[in-house]
């Protein structure tokens, strides 16, 4: 059978060695392993750092580990962690500054960036990374150190197979298949019979691995069999954003669907912790105890907590309803203001992490369909 | 995101707890702001805010702040004395219309503490006087203690070329002006809707009234700007807090024309 170019098979035991190929490159690895009962992003040495195996059930306010196909390596969905934590972590130094006699100093901490490969992060996150480009790194004013983050990044992009109830990305266009933005995207293939990935570099870093890796062209049988997983990967998916919600969200500021959200809604941050597409921060500030050294760190922060729109006199969105309210229509609708596209990447995360289980798409649908 | 040093050389009470700081780098400046920019000033150990600019730099004059001590951060930098050190950053943000409202007549409206950023739009006007048509400014505080720039109010009071205006919400009876909120000195002034630039910064209730009462006197509210405020902690458009709707403040605005922003201040806890 005819092969197909830039698509490549490697089998489970020769994909092992990526690791190793990773590490001689330079790079080091984070990918997707098992810690307190959830798939995290870890340090990855080897395939027993993986999940193998394992499949995580997930539904609105519920996440478990339970055992999957034996032998697979890519059986789940994502888990609360994105490549956001990476790219921009949760807390940073920003400056010291010295007091020296009257004067002030201010000093920029040494910033070393590690060359690290992303290792089976999902479309989704992926779509959520040039979500966050444009935030970050597009606009008149660049953060530098996520441009560096960035830029030393090697992304391995792991098609889904196995989507969770939660996810809803194919109305968001954002999965389950990767089309662009990493240098190797890579497709897992199980069944009775075979195991193997199809790979499909898209960069020339990719190239590189796959010619490391002990590999051989695909024939168009085993491409038609990947693209067989992602095309049951939305057929399984049964959540759905409603389309075009930018200019519909804000503009129904006082529907009644908000104070019922608001009875539910815990105001605990959970859903901007997960999402891989915030990116709020605030700073905190503090001395050393002789009193001449400050030091100013950037934190992540939510726009449901009280201090997040505080100002003299008190807070602008003091009760719930107004902080659910500015984090879904700015998520689904003025950011298409401020970015031209979405905030939301349709990874289900906000839905699976919320304590009383709210989901957006269903709140979304509420309010523009009138509900 | 690192400010430059900067220290304290004079400093003024405008009110109980109002203090306006007189500012010159320690060596390297920042870019000249343009009226109705801020910049974000941090204090030692206590954090960054912004403030507007309430004076520009230039012909000897210094960087001016004028800061309300209301938070911990404006209570420390209110605390500075001369010779002290503090950062700044910027300037950042959009600056009054003053280019497009020449050849028309201009009517600034401040409340309170919203005075400090048009005062450089206020000199700006009197320094380039001929560019403009009518000049009124009307300005509203709680009581007469609470008036900023008093003396240099009341010298602009007694020039041909300008009408100032100044009501207090409430005062003792050593009080001879006006009394009552800002937007009833508005029947005073002639409004020719085809010709004229409003500047508004206050309250936001004041500016959304005040901006009622030009509209309803036929201005359109592209020609009506105000200055809005929100928590910052970055002043480049990353930290999402200043976010008005779809604007950000620090980057959109402060300075709105009111076609932006008037639907977006009318929405209750926005």
């Amino acid at each position: 059978m005819a092969t197909v170019p830039g698509c490549f098979v490697v089998t489970p035991s020769d994909l092992s060695a990526l690791f190793g190929i990773l590490d001689e490159l330079g790079y080091r690895t984070l990918g997707p392993t098992v810690r307190d009962g959830a798939i995290v992003i870890g340090e990855i040495s080897g395939i027993s750092d993986l999940p193998i195996g394992i499949t995580d059930e997930q539904g609105p306010g519920r996440y478990r580990l339970r055992d999957g196909v034996a032998g697979a390596w890519f059986g789940f969905a994502v888990g609360p962690q994105s490549a956001r934590a990476h790219l921009s972590p949760p807390e940073r130094p920003l400056l010291e500054i010295r007091s020296r006699g009257p004067t002030l100093e201010f000093v920029e901490p040494e910033h070393h960036t590690e060359r690290t490969a992303l290792f089976g992060i999902r479309p989704c996150d992926l779509a959520a990374m040039e979500v966050q480009d444009r935030v970050l790194a597009r606009g008149p004013h660049p953060d530098p150190r996520y441009v560096a983050a960035r830029d030393t990044t090697l992304v391995v992009v792991v098609n889904c197979g196995v989507p969770a109830d939660t996810c809803f990305c194919p109305s968001t266009r954002t999965g389950p298949r990767a089309r662009s933005g990493f240098d190797l995207s890579v497709t897992e293939v199980v069944d009775q019979t075979d195991h193997y990935f199809v790979l499909e570099p898209g960069s020339e870093a990719g190239v590189e691995i796959v010619e490391r890796l002990e590999h051989r062209p695909a024939d168009r049988a085993e491409v038609n069999a990947a693209l067989a997983t992602t095309e049951a990967a939305v057929e399984a998916i049964s959540r759905s954003l409603p389309e075009q919600l930018n200019g519909r969200l804000l503009a129904a500021a006082d529907h009644s669907r908000w104070d019922e959200v608001a009875a539910r809604c815990l105001s605990c941050g959970n859903c901007t912790m997960v999402c891989p597409t915030c990116f709020c921060s605030d700073v905190r500030d503090t001395t050393d105890l002789a009193g001449d050294t400050a030091t100013r760190v950037q934190v992540w922060d939510s726009c449901f907590t009280l201090g997040h729109s505080h100002l003299h006199g008190g807070s602008v969105r003091a009760d719930t309803r107004s902080r659910y309210r500015q984090w879904l229509t700015h998520k689904l609708d003025t950011w298409w203001d401020q970015f031209g596209q979405s905030g939301c990447v349709g990874c289900g995360r906000c839905i699976t992490w919320c304590p009383p289980g709210i989901d957006l798409t269903v709140e979304a649908a509420a309010i523009v369909g009138g509900g | 995101m690192t400010p430059l040093p900067y220290r304290v050389t004079a400093k003024r009470r405008e009110t109980p707890d109002t203090w306006t700081l007189d500012l010159e780098p320690v060596s390297e400046p920042i870019a000249t702001p343009r009226p109705g920019q801020f910049t974000m000033l941090y204090a030692f150990g206590r954090g960054e805010i912004p403030i507007s600019v309430s004076g520009l730099p230039g012909d000897g004059a210094p960087l001016r702040h004028t800061i309300r001590a209301v938070g911990n951060v404006s209570e420390a930098l209110c605390d500075l004395a001369p010779g002290d050190g503090l950062g700044v950053r910027g300037p950042f943000g959009t600056c009054w219309g003053l280019d497009g409202a020449e050849g028309r007549d201009v009517v600034i409206m401040a409340g309170g503490i919203g005075l400090a950023p048009l005062r450089p739009a206020i000199e700006h006007v009197l320094v380039h006087r001929d560019s403009y048509g009518r000049f009124a400014v009307l300005v509203g505080c709680r009581t007469p203690g609470d008036l900023l720039y008093a003396g240099q109010l009341e010298s602009w009071r007694g020039r041909f070329d300008v009408e100032v205006e100044v009501t207090v919400d409430s005062a003792d009876p050593g009080w001879h002006g006006d009394v009552g909120v800002v937007t009833s000195l508005l029947p005073r002034i002639p409004v020719d809707p085809d010709n004229i630039a409003v500047m508004m910064c206050g309250p936001e209730v004041m500016m959304r009234f005040g901006a009622r009462a030009m509209v309803e006197r036929g201005v359109a509210e592209v020609d009506i700007e105000v200055s809005t405020e929100r928590n910052m902690k970055c002043a480049i458009g990353h930290c999402g807090h200043c976010q008005l709707g779809p604007k950000f403040i620090c980057a959109d605005g402060p300075v709105f024309p009111l076609s932006q922003v008037g639907p977006l201040l009318a929405v209750r806890s926005l």
